[in-house]
């Protein structure tokens, strides 16, 4: 029997009536969107990357450079533990071994309170981070892989935080920064004018350090090719000055930090005697560093050293007590700019490399929507006809169901807050031509039916009795497909995939419910004789 | 009523008896495909190989062999030009460059410099070499665990004859979608194996169609042979088909031609993969199972929904 349940009538009203509401706010624009009374719904679908211009970059943190460190600061620990007892603990060849530190006692006796000054390294955690292991008289002491993973996730965790304020200094809206995989953060900046300037922010490490120079050496002599630098002193090129052969000149520094970058509080772009500079601030702590350092090397150059190159090493002049300070070097405005933001931000743990870079142009993406809009249109408009011109009036019922369709696409995308990408709006269009195949089973059986003899209301029952399992079947093997495409694709495909089974699950809703409830409520009222399929 | 039909209520074609030569046809195309892809190859794109891609739109309409001295004068290896869409713009491929993440980063930065600024950059991508590995991975494991699901439901929902059968056809149709690909030297990219696997849907989409009505006429008609079985489903059925393809392909054409460049690719895949999902579905997925033992009993799957009798004399039986 043709019967169409009460509940059922009211669960398509409601369903259409949400649909209409949720989709609604996406044919206004932005601000009027947003000026809609609270209790209507007024979120839009997110555009993709790809539709409103912006860059995608997949960032991976130097793991390798991370465990350096940490492997250096072990030996510093290590050595701090040695010495602090009451009487030292005599030791030899302390250095890194492979991924451990090691060192050498001297003699036996201190081996109990070896064990114990190295304990002491340890804060208390749940898991312990070091293992120390001795034969004899020499020992090495290793990251555990809990120690490890410890060491690998906060170093992510804080570049991402760090990237954070970079490109929220840059002042660009929503920007994602998200982790992904052990050791990457992707970062999607949507509507960016400069894609290089913002990998420019996020590739420099920024570590700024203060060295002083050593005069008694030449820098030309020391640092030639295959000559041994002085005991404590390394060689950094300058940023910006060169040589008769364009060479960078070289600077011979002190290895001893004497004021860090991580003391900064503040750091801005201003001008002095009409050159960009940037003027910087320390927290106290920085500040009685540099004072004390300053007024004791008065007359001393004082090199600024940013990711070991030289900004510049100006004489100091008098001592600088307040703790605020202006480095000079040949800055424009914006890149004055660009290292105050890269100072107030902080330094990166470690160096990041860009794995993957996208950027799309705002107007290709404006290109892209009004394109993809076109073609979405066309379609619907040439399927309507065709369902029309191939059904008739069981046709413009499913061209009902399709519109409904369309609006429910644009309602759950709206409502999940998915991202709609050009692949996206292909998804959509594809599932327009596809939507319309449940109808197309229905009809088709319900017309094989009537021939098989079965009176109209009948041949309605059981043409829809008979399809329903065919479209199951279909539409599930579709759906395997979408999800494994939102499983392994990335970006603009994940889009593809959502629209895909979003458009297979509301095409079988209006296919089973809506246009059933229209046709059964039409066979009612009417009580054809004979079908006009 | 109907004012288009594209298919006579009642058709009776003998598909079958074409099965041989669509048989033969479909071998030929298969092999000539696979030959294809491991002689020419595929062109694909920065998704796999790692390098650069950039699209740029110059003020008039572009000088492309002034462009192309440009940027061979950088020494950066293989660089292709090719107009994307209108004379003013240009996509530019760049292939990988060595030295790891960074020399790609640095090649974009040479180009964009030596291109100066009077182009505009619709789009700037590149890949470095290693997530280029992960994509064909992640890619090639997305289609096959995609297939196998897709048997798997099959053999669940069918009898494992139908699985072979729709999985034969499936791969029909992706073979010779790679195979179009590498004769016309299409770019394969992401979007390409997006392509594919929503080939993959539909063309199982199709036989499925039709394979329920196998199954329902298996049980309906228990004396008729097998050929004539299989010969009335695909006509029972082949309306729908060709509707449903029609409907699909109007989409897909104006997605096709007013879709926008980028999309191209993506939109040629799909018609044509829906173009030989139709054809496997109704040549080569129903014809499979002759060869293959059709059981008639124990195919009662779910319950059968017979109302009233249709009065065939079958239906006693």
């Amino acid at each position: 029997m043709v019967y169409f349940a009460k509940w059922k009538m009211v669960l398509v009203a409601i369903v259409a009536l949400m649909g209409v509401l949720f989709a609604f706010p996406n044919t206004l624009s932005e601000e009027d969107a947003a000026s809609l009374p609270g209790w209507l719904p007024n979120q839009q679908m997110n555009l993709g990357l790809d539709l409103q211009g912006g860059s995608h970059l997949l960032l991976e943190v130097d793991v390798a450079s991370v465990l350096d460190q940490r492997r250096q600061a072990l030996v510093d620990s290590v050595r701090d533990g040695l010495r602090r007892g009451s009487s030292r603990i005599g030791y030899r060849r302390l250095g890194i071994r492979e991924n451990c530190v090691g060192f050498e006692l001297r003699r036996e006796e201190d081996s109990e309170r070896t064990s114990l000054a190295l304990r002491k390294l340890e804060p208390n955690t749940f898991e312990p981070l070091y293992e120390v292991s001795n034969d004899g008289l020499s020992y090495t002491v290793c990251n555990t892989e809990a120690g490890r993973r410890e060491i690998l996730a906060s170093a992510i965790e804080q570049s991402i935080e760090i990237v954070r304020r970079r490109i929220d200094e840059l002042g660009t809206r929503e920007p994602t920064i998200q982790r992904q995989g052990a050791d990457r953060i992707l970062v999607q900046v949507p509507g960016l004018d400069d894609p290089e300037r913002l990998k420019a922010l996020i590739g420099t490490t920024a570590k700024m350090t203060f060295h002083l120079l050593d005069r008694d050496n030449s820098a030309a002599q020391a640092c030639g090719s295959g000559r041994r630098r002085p005991a404590g002193t390394m060689c950094l090129p300058s940023t910006d000055e060169r040589d008769g052969n364009e060479n960078p000149i070289m600077y011979l520094v002190k290895r001893r930090v004497m004021v860090d970058g991580e003391n900064l509080v503040d750091a801005q772009a201003t001008f002095q005697d009409g050159q960009a500079v940037v003027s910087f601030r320390f927290d106290a702590v920085g500040a009685r560093r540099f004072g004390d350092v300053t007024r004791k090397n008065v007359g001393q150059p004082f090199a600024i050293v940013l990711d070991k190159k030289v900004i510049s090493a100006p004489v100091i002049r008098e001592p600088i007590l307040g703790g605020n300070g202006v480095i000079s070097g040949s800055f424009n405005v914006q890149s004055a700019q660009d290292l105050a933001l890269l100072l107030r931000a902080g330094a990166l743990p470690a160096p990041l490399t860009v794995l993957e870079e996208r950027t799309v142009g705002a107007e290709l993406g404006a290109d892209s929507i009004a394109a993809g809009k076109f073609a979405s249109i066309l379609s619907i408009v040439l399927v309507i006809v065709f369902m029309a011109a191939a059904y008739g009036m069981f046709g413009l019922m499913a061209d009902v169901a399709l519109a409904l369709n369309i609006v429910l696409i644009a309602a759950v995308l709206s409502m999940l807050q998915a991202t709609l990408t050009l692949p996206g709006i292909a998804g959509i269009v594809l599932t327009i031509g596809m939507a319309v195949d449940a109808n197309v089973l229905i009809f088709e059986r319900i017309r094989e039916e009537e021939r098989n003899g079965r009176t109209p209301i009948s041949a309605v029952d059981s043409g829809y009795q008979r399809a329903l399992t065919t479209i199951i079947d279909a539409n599930i093997t579709t759906l395997i497909a979408a999800i494994l495409l939102f499983q392994f694709g990335s970006g603009p495909i994940k889009g593809f995939a959502v629209t895909l089974a979003i458009g297979l699950l509301t095409s079988m809703f209006t296919a089973i419910m809506v246009t059933r409830l229209m046709v059964v409520t039409w066979l009612h009222r009417a009580r054809p004789k004979k079908l006009p399929i | 009523m109907r004012l288009v039909s594209l298919v006579p209520v009642g058709t009776k074609i003998d598909f079958m008896r074409f099965r041989k030569i669509a048989g033969v046809l479909s071998l030929v195309f298969v092999v000539a495909s696979a030959g294809l892809f491991f002689v020419k190859g595929l062109n694909f794109g920065i998704d796999f190989r790692g390098g650069i891609l950039m699209e740029i739109r110059a003020p008039q309409a572009a000088d492309m062999a002034k462009l192309r001295t440009t940027l061979t004068g950088l020494k950066l290896g293989e660089v292709q030009l090719q107009e994307f869409g209108q004379p003013t713009d240009v996509l530019i491929r760049i292939e990988r460059q060595p030295g790891g993440e960074k020399g790609q980063q640095i090649a974009v930065e040479r180009a964009k410099a030596a291109l100066g600024d009077e182009v505009s950059y619709r789009r700037t991508e590149f890949v470095g070499p290693k997530v280029g590995g992960e994509l064909i991975e992640a890619g090639i494991t997305a289609v096959l665990l995609a297939l196998a699901a897709m048997l798997v439901y099959i053999w669940f929902r069918f009898e494992w004859q139908f699985g072979v059968g729709a999985v034969a056809a499936l791969l029909h149709d992706v073979v010779l979608t790679i195979g179009i690909f590498s004769l016309l030297g299409l770019e394969f990219n992401l979007s390409t194996v997006a392509a594919i696997l929503t080939i993959a849907g539909y063309s199982i989409n199709d036989t499925v169609v039709v394979y329920d009505r196998v199954r329902e006429n298996l049980r309906k008609f228990k004396q008729m042979s097998i050929y004539d079985l299989l010969n009335l489903s695909i006509n029972g059925t082949l309306s729908r088909t060709l509707l449903t393809s029609v409907t699909t392909l109007i989409a897909l054409g104006a997605l096709y031609f007013f879709g926008g460049e980028v999309i191209k690719g993506f939109s040629f895949a799909m018609i044509w993969g829906v173009v030989v999902g139709t054809y496997s579905s109704i040549f080569i997925a129903v014809p499979l199972l002759v060869y293959m033992k059709l059981r008639r009993s124990g195919l009662i799957v779910g319950d059968d929904t017979e109302s009233s009798p249709t009065g065939n004399p079958a239906d006693q039986g």
